[in-house]
C-alpha cells in the first residue's frame, strides 16, 4: 500500500491554562502555577487515516481536540496541517484552513441550535465561510450531504427542527454539517458516547464510510477501547496531558506495554465473557492536573511501580488513608493519635516529615510505618522509601527520587515507562 | 418445558421482592404512554438482578415503580410484594417507612446527590437519626465510618465536603449513605454511567462486596450488557414495558432464547467484538405499540403469528423464561403461523 501524504504533524504541542492564585500571591509576584492539560504532545496524520485518542476525563483528550481545531490556547509547540503552521496562522489564513478542519461534538442534543432547522444549520457553514449565498445552491449542497449521512429521503428532514429527531438522527445531522465543507481532517469528540448502545454501531458505521469515501481522517477521541478497536489505523493512549503509549492497534490490543494502557483494557466490561471484576485494577482516580504526581503520573495507581517512579509524601497520606479505611474505629483513633498534622504531607516532596502526636515521640511513629509495612510487604510505596529517619518528635521518610518517563520505542509502539527504559533491571529488585 | 400465560412460581422464603403483572401508564394528551406493561419478576437474597434494554424501554420506570417512586399522572396497577407486604397502593407513609431502612435507592449522577452545603458526616448523621432514633451519637458516628469504611472512604475525609471528593467517590459515599441503613433491596440505576472506566469497575467490585457481605438484594439498571454480565447473577431483558426473556445471566449471554436479547448481544462493541452490528429500527411508541409481539417490527425472525399474538412465555425448569413465538411448540401457534413474516421495509430515515 503506498503511503498516503502526511496531513497533519503535531509536534511538542502545550496547552497549559495559568492558575489565578490568591490576591496575596499576585501582589508579591508569585507565580501561582499552571494546568498542564495538554503538555508536550507528539503524533503525525496522514491523509484518510484516523488516529484513537483514548483516555480517562482529565487526560487531557478534549483539550488536545480542542487545541487542534483552534479552540483552546496552544501555549507552545507546533500543529503543521497541509503544510501551514495552525498554531502560528491568523486572519483570514486561519480560517481558510478550518475548512479543511472540522470537530464533531459529544452531546449530539447540544450541537445543533433549535431554533435553526436542517437546511438553515447544515448549510450555515457555506454561508459563514461565503462559499455560496444562492439558496438553490445552498438547499442542493445540504441534501447531497444529508443524503451521505443517511438522513434519506432528504425532503423528510431538510426543514425539521433537532427536536424533532432522534439523538442518532442529530449526530447525523452534526457529521452532516461538519463534512459539508469538504474537511480532510474531523476531530470526533466522543461522537457516540451519549448515544444508545444499539445506534452506537450504526454511527461508528457512518463515520468508517465517510473515511472510505471521502478519505477523510480522524482524530476520534474516546474513553472506550472498544468502539476505537474497529476504527483507529494507530492508538494514543493519554494520561494527564502525555501520551503514556502509542502505536498499531495490533499492539496496543494484543500486547499492551504500559501498565495503564492494560488496566483500560481488563476494566472494559465483555458480555461475552464471564468473569470476575479484576482484583488488580489501580486504586484511586485520576489526580488533580494542578498539582500532578512526582516522576511518572500514573504511578500512584500503578500496581507494577517501583523505585524511581516518583513516590512521595502524598502517596503517603494516601497509603494511611487506606489503611485507616479498613479499620475498626478504636484501631484508626489510636493509630491516628500517634501522629500529629498530617497536612504537611498534601505537600509534594521527596522528604516526608511526620510529626508526633501529643504525648508521642518519633519512634512511635517509625513503629507504626514499620507495621504499616509489614501488613503489607509487596506494596509498591516501599519500593520508593530510601530511608526513614527517626528524631524525638518526628520521624523522616525519605524517597528516591523520581524520573518522569519519556517515550520509547518498544516492539511496534512507543512507551513513556520505565518498565521499558534503562531503568528497567531496577524493577527486578 | 412448561407454558403458560403467566408464569405463577410461589414465591421461597428468601424472596425479597415478588414482581407480579406490574403495569405503569403514564397520562399524556396522546394517550396513555404504557412504561410498564405486564412485568413478573422475583429477587431473592443476596441476589443481583441485571435489568437491561434500550433507552425508552422502561426500564428506571420499572425501577421507580417498585420503589413507589413516580410521579403523580402515573397510574400502577398489578402487585409489587417486598418481604410480605403489597407496595400497590400502599399509603405513602408506610412507603416512607420502607425507604431508606429496607429499600434504597443508588441514584446514576453522583455529582448532584449529595447537599454541597452539607459535610458528609452530618449527611449520615441526618439519616441516621431520621430512621434509627435509639442510636446515640457515638453509635451513628461508628455506624457512619463503617459503611463509608466498606466502601474505601478513609475516616479522615469524614468530615470533608461534598465537593473535596471526585466523581468516583461521590458514588461510593452514595453507596455507603445507603448502606448504613442496611437495607433488604436496593435499586442501583445506572450507577456507573457517568464514570470512568477504571472506576465504574471499582465501583462494581464494590456492589459485589455488598452483595456477599451484607446479602442484600439488588435491582441493577443499566443499558451495558457487559456490567450485567460481570456483576449480575440474573438478567432481565426489557423491550418496549415488557420482559421478552429472563434468567441465569451467564446461560442467557451464552444462549439468548429471545431475537432481541441476540441482537442487542450482537451490537454491543466490546473488545471481542469481530464486526459493527445494529439492530434495525428503534423501539416504538409506547402510546402505540405495535400489536402480537412488539419486537416483530424489528425481528430478523418473525413469523406470521408475532405480528397477530402476544407472545406466550415459555418457561424452563430453572427459571429461563422468553416470550417469543419461536420458542413456543408449534400446535400451540396454528396452522400458518409459522410462515415467515414479509418484513416491510425500515426506512433508513427511520433509524435512530
Amino acid at each position: 500500500m503506498p503511503t498516503k501524504p502526511e496531513l497533519l504533524d503535531v509536534r511538542d504541542l502545550k496547552v497549559h491554562f495559568p492558575l489565578r492564585g490568591g490576591v496575596f500571591d499576585r501582589l508579591a509576584g508569585r507565580d501561582a502555577g499552571s494546568v498542564k492539560a495538554v503538555d508536550g504532545v507528539s503524533f503525525t496524520l496522514n491523509a484518510g487515516e484516523v488516529l484513537g485518542v483514548v483516555g480517562e476525563s482529565g487526560s487531557g483528550k478534549t483539550t488536545l481536540g480542542r487545541a487542534i481545531v483552534g479552540m483552546a490556547p496552544v501555549t507552545g509547540g507546533t500543529m503543521r496541517f497541509e503544510g501551514d503552521d495552525l498554531v502560528s496562522l491568523r486572519g483570514n489564513e486561519r480560517r481558510a484552513a478550518r475548512r479543511r478542519l472540522q470537530m464533531v461534538f459529544q452531546d449530539p442534543h447540544a450541537s445543533l441550535n433549535p431554533s435553526m432547522d436542517m437546511l438553515t444549520a447544515i448549510g450555515h457553514p457555506l454561508r459563514i465561510h461565503g462559499v455560496t449565498k444562492d439558496e438553490a445552491e445552498i438547499k442542493h449542497r445540504v441534501s447531497e450531504t444529508l443524503e451521505r449521512v443517511g438522513l434519506s429521503p432528504v425532503e423528510r428532514f431538510l426543514y425539521k427542527f433537532p427536536a424533532d429527531l432522534s439523538g442518532g438522527q442529530k449526530q447525523r445531522a452534526v457529521i452532516a454539517r461538519a463534512i459539508i465543507l469538504g474537511p480532510a481532517l474531523l476531530v470526533a469528540d466522543e461522537p457516540v458516547s451519549m448515544l444508545d448502545m444499539s445506534v452506537r454501531a450504526k454511527i461508528l458505521q457512518l463515520m468508517i464510510d465517510l473515511r472510505d469515501d471521502l478519505d477523510l481522517a480522524y482524530v476520534y477521541i474516546t474513553h472506550d477501547l472498544a468502539s476505537a478497536k474497529f476504527f483507529c489505523d494507530r492508538i494514543a493512549i493519554m494520561y494527564l496531558g502525555r501520551i503514556v503509549e502509542i502505536g498499531p492497534p495490533s499492539q496496543i490490543y494484543d500486547d499492551p506495554r504500559h501498565p495503564y494502557t492494560r488496566a483500560l483494557l481488563e476494566a472494559i466490561p465483555d458480555p461475552g465473557v464471564r468473569r470476575e471484576v479484576p482484583r488488580d485494577l489501580p486504586r484511586g482516580e485520576v489526580p488533580d492536573a494542578a498539582a500532578p504526581p512526582l516522576g511518572c503520573s500514573f504511578h500512584p495507581r500503578c500496581p507494577h511501580a517501583f523505585a524511581p517512579c516518583g513516590w512521595e509524601s502524598r502517596d503517603l497520606r494516601t497509603l494511611l488513608d487506606d489503611r485507616w479505611a479498613g479499620q475498626a474505629e478504636e484501631v484508626f483513633e489510636r493509630e491516628r493519635g500517634l501522629l500529629g498534622d498530617l497536612t504537611v504531607l498534601d505537600r509534594p516532596a521527596t522528604r516526608a516529615t511526620i510529626p508526633a502526636g501529643r504525648g508521642h515521640n518519633g519512634d512511635d511513629v517509625n513503629e507504626l510505618l514499620e507495621r504499616v509495612r509489614a501488613s503489607d510487604p509487596a506494596e509498591p510505596f516501599w519500593r520508593g522509601v530510601e530511608r526513614i529517619d527517626v528524631r524525638s518528635s518526628e520521624a523522616e521518610v525519605g524517597f528516591r527520587t523520581g524520573v518522569d518517563p519519556e517515550l520509547v520505542r518498544s516492539g511496534e509502539a512507543e512507551v513513556a515507562c520505565h518498565l521499558y527504559d534503562e531503568y528497567a533491571p531496577l524493577a527486578a529488585d | 418445558m412448561s407454558v403458560s400465560d403467566l408464569r405463577i412460581t410461589a414465591p421461597g422464603s428468601d424472596t425479597v421482592l415478588s414482581v407480579r403483572d406490574l403495569k405503569v401508564w403514564y397520562g399524556t394528551p396522546r394517550g396513555a404512554v404504557r412504561a410498564v406493561d405486564g412485568v413478573s419478576f422475583d429477587l431473592r437474597r443476596g441476589e443481583t438482578l441485571g435489568l437491561v434494554g434500550e433507552s425508552g424501554c422502561g426500564k428506571s420506570t420499572l425501577g421507580r415503580g417498585v420503589l413507589g417512586l413516580l410521579p403523580t399522572a402515573a397510574k400502577t396497577a398489578g402487585s409489587v410484594v417486598f418481604e410480605g407486604q403489597e407496595l400497590v397502593g400502599a399509603s405513602i407513609r408506610d412507603l416512607r417507612r420502607l425507604r431508606g431502612p429496607s429499600l434504597g435507592l443508588i441514584f446514576q449522577e453522583p455529582m448532584t446527590r449529595l447537599n454541597p452545603l452539607l459535610r458528609i458526616s452530618e449527611h449520615f448523621d441526618e439519616t441516621l437519626r431520621t430512621h434509627e432514633t435509639s442510636l446515640s451519637k457515638a453509635q451513628r458516628r461508628r455506624r457512619s465510618l463503617d459503611a463509608l469504611g466498606s466502601v474505601g472512604i478513609p475516616p479522615t475525609r469524614f468530615d470533608n465536603y461534598p465537593h473535596e471528593f471526585s466523581g468516583g467517590m461521590r458514588q461510593r459515599i452514595m453507596i455507603a449513605l445507603v448502606l448504613v441503613l442496611n437495607p433488604a433491596m436496593v435499586v442501583a440505576d445506572e450507577p456507573t454511567t457517568a464514570l470512568d472506566v477504571l472506576v465504574e469497575a471499582q465501583i462494581l467490585r464494590i456492589l459485589a462486596d455488598i452483595k456477599s457481605s451484607y446479602d442484600t438484594a439488588i435491582l441493577l439498571i443499566t443499558h451495558n450488557l457487559g456490567i450485567v454480565a460481570e456483576a449480575c447473577d440474573r438478567v432481565a431483558v426489557m423491550y418496549a414495558g415488557k420482559i421478552v426473556e429472563q434468567g441465569d445471566a451467564a446461560e442467557v449471554f451464552q444462549g439468548p432464547q429471545h431475537p432481541y436479547t441476540a441482537e442487542l448481544l450482537r451490537s454491543t462493541i466490546s473488545l471481542s467484538t469481530t464486526e459493527l452490528h445494529s439492530i434495525p429500527g428503534a423501539p416504538p411508541d409506547l402510546v402505540d405499540p405495535p400489536p402480537g409481539c412488539r419486537f416483530h417490527p424489528r425481528c430478523p425472525s418473525a413469523m406470521k403469528v408475532c405480528a397477530e399474538r402476544v407472545p406466550l412465555t415459555v418457561g424452563s425448569e430453572l427459571g429461563h423464561d422468553v416470550a417469543c413465538w419461536l420458542r413456543v411448540p408449534d400446535h400451540l401457534i396454528g396452522v400458518g403461523g409459522t410462515v415467515p413474516l414479509e418484513r416491510q421495509e425500515i426506512a433508513r430515515a427511520d433509524e435512530a
